[in-house]
C-alpha cells in the first residue's frame, strides 16, 4: 500500500556475465555488487531504470526499459496520446 | 597585410580557470531560477586548464554552465588538464545522458572533431559517472581507442578520487539531501510564479481573503514545502506523501471554514469544513507527484504506476471539492 515501486523492467542473465564489474561502477544505487564469478543483483528494488549498467555491459547480461521517469511527460503523454517526451530537446530544455 | 597563408589548423583549445568569477555565480543564480532556460551554455569542444602537457588527463562534461564551472572549480589550482565540453544544447549532464545528446555519439564525433588523438599520448577519458546513462563505454573504445572511466558522481569529490581513481562505494551513489533538494524549488516557483499570483486574486475577489490564502498555501505546499520535507512524509509514493502534507496545509482552512459564520446550521459548517479537505490535498499532490521528475530515484514503471493508481483518485476529489465551494458560494450569494 502506498508503495507503486515495488517492480520495474531491469533484468539480469548472470549467466552472460564476465565479471567486468562496469554495472558495479556506473550504478548510482548499488543495484549490483560484486561476486566471485558474476556480479549479483542485490537491490534490485533501489533500480530507477536509468538505463546506464545496460549501456554499458559489454555481453548484453543486463536489460531495463529505461525513461527519465518525468511526471509532467507521462501526464502529457497520457493527455495527448503521444509518446513520452524526453528531457530536453533543443527547443525546450526540460531539466 | 601581405603573403597571408590560409591553412587548415586543428581546432582551438580554449583556456580557462579554475575560477568561479562574479560573472558565473550570476549566471549561475539566473540558471537556478530557470531564467534564460537554454542560454545557459559553454562553447563545446576542447578547453584546457592550467598548461596541459600530452600526458594530461582529459576530463568529458556536458556544455551547461552549471555542469561545467562544477567540474573546473573541483579541480585543484596546479591542475593541468583538458575538458572536453560536448554540445548537450546546455542540459545537464544527467538530463543530458537521459536524452542521449551526452552519448556516445556526440563524444566519439567531439573526439574526432577536436583531434584529441593528436593531443594527448594516452587514451584515457574521465567521464562524470551519470553520464554513463548516455555513453557506453565498451563502444568509445571501439570506436576511436580512448578507454572511459567512470569518475565519481560528484565533481566535488573529484580531488580525492584522482589520487587512487578508485571511487569510494560513497562516491558512486547519488544523495539527495537537504541542499540539493532546496535548490531545485525556485525554478518551479518562478515557472508556476504566474499561476501562483494569479489564482489566489481571482479567488480572494470572488469569495474571499480565506480562499486566496488556500490556494497559495496548497500551491506553496507543492513546490516549497514538499521538496523541503519529502524524507520525513510518511509513505514511498510521492502522490501519497503530496496527499498528506495536503492535508496538514488545509487543516487549519477547514478549521477557519467551520468557525466562519457559526449561526449558520452545523451541516452547513461541516460541509464548508470539508470543502478545503478536498480541494486543496490533490493539487498539492499533483505538484508533488511531479517532483519524481527532479529526483534521481523514482523509476519510470513506479512513476507510471503512481499516475494511474492516484489521478482518478485526485481527479475525483478536486471536483467534488470544487463543486461543493460552488454550492457555497451559489447559496452565499442567494443569501440562503
Amino acid at each position: 500500500m502506498f508503495d507503486s515501486y515495488q517492480s520495474n523492467t531491469l533484468k539480469y542473465d548472470p549467466a552472460k556475465c564476465i565479471n567486468c564489474r562496469m554495472c558495479t561502477t556506473v550504478c548510482p544505487h548499488a543495484v549490483f555488487a560484486p561476486g566471485e564469478n558474476e556480479v549479483r543483483l542485490a537491490d534490485y528494488l533501489a533500480c530507477m531504470e536509468c538505463g546506464a549498467c545496460q549501456m554499458n555491459c559489454p555481453t548484453g547480461a543486463i536489460t531495463v526499459e529505461s525513461g527519465v521517469g518525468c511526471a509532467y511527460a507521462m501526464f502529457y503523454a497520457a493527455l495527448t496520446g503521444k509518446d513520452e517526451p524526453t528531457c530536453g530537446t533543443a527547443e525546450d530544455p526540460c531539466c | 597585410m601581405s603573403g597571408t597563408i590560409f591553412t587548415f589548423t586543428t581546432p582551438l583549445v580554449m583556456p580557462t580557470t579554475n575560477q568561479l568569477t562574479l560573472s558565473d555565480r550570476r549566471d549561475h543564480f539566473l540558471a537556478r531560477l530557470g531564467l534564460n532556460r537554454s542560454g545557459h551554455r559553454v562553447e563545446p569542444g576542447l578547453h584546457s586548464l592550467g598548461s596541459p602537457t600530452p600526458d594530461s588527463p582529459v576530463f568529458v562534461t556536458a556544455n551547461y554552465t552549471l555542469s561545467f564551472d562544477a567540474l573546473r572549480s573541483s579541480l585543484d589550482e596546479w591542475m593541468n588538464c583538458y575538458i572536453l565540453v560536448l554540445d548537450t544544447k546546455g542540459v545537464n549532464v544527467w538530463c543530458a545522458a537521459g536524452k542521449g545528446t551526452f552519448g556516445t555519439g556526440e563524444l566519439v564525433n567531439r573526439i574526432k572533431i577536436t583531434g584529441l588523438a593528436d593531443k594527448v599520448n594516452h587514451r584515457m577519458l574521465i567521464l562524470p559517472q551519470l553520464g554513463a546513462t548516455g555513453v557506453s563505454a565498451h563502444e568509445v573504445k571501439k570506436l576511436t581507442g580512448f578507454r572511459v572511466e567512470y569518475g565519481p558522481v560528484r565533481a566535488a569529490d573529484l580531488p580525492e578520487y584522482l589520487e587512487t581513481h578508485k571511487a569510494t562505494p560513497e562516491m558512486r551513489r547519488v544523495q539527495f539531501n537537504l541542499i540539493e533538494r532546496l535548490v531545485l524549488f525556485p525554478v518551479e516557483l518562478v515557472k508556476l510564479l504566474p499561476y501562483l499570483l494569479v489564482i489566489p486574486l481571482i479567488l480572494y475577489f470572488v469569495s474571499g481573503p480565506l480562499a486566496g490564502a488556500g490556494a497559495a498555501a496548497t500551491m506553496l505546499a507543492g513546490i516549497v514545502l514538499f521538496p523541503i520535507l519529502l524524507p520525513f512524509i510518511p509513505t514511498k509514493d510521492f502522490s501519497s506523501k503530496g496527499l498528506i502534507l495536503g492535508g496538514l496545509v488545509a487543516l487549519p482552512f477547514a478549521l477557519a471554514a467551520y468557525q466562519y459564520e457559526i449561526d449558520t446550521t452545523p451541516c452547513m459548517q461541516i460541509t464548508r469544513a470539508i470543502a478545503p479537505m478536498m480541494v486543496m490535498p490533490p493539487v498539492t499532490a499533483f505538484l508533488s507527484l511531479n517532483f519524481t521528475g527532479s529526483t534521481t530515484f523514482t523509476s519510470v514503471t513506479g512513476v507510471r504506476q503512481e499516475i494511474s493508481t492516484y489521478t482518478r483518485i485526485m481527479a475525483w476529489m478536486f471536483a467534488s471539492g470544487v463543486a461543493t465551494l460552488i454550492i457555497l458560494t451559489i447559496l452565499r450569494i442567494t443569501g440562503w
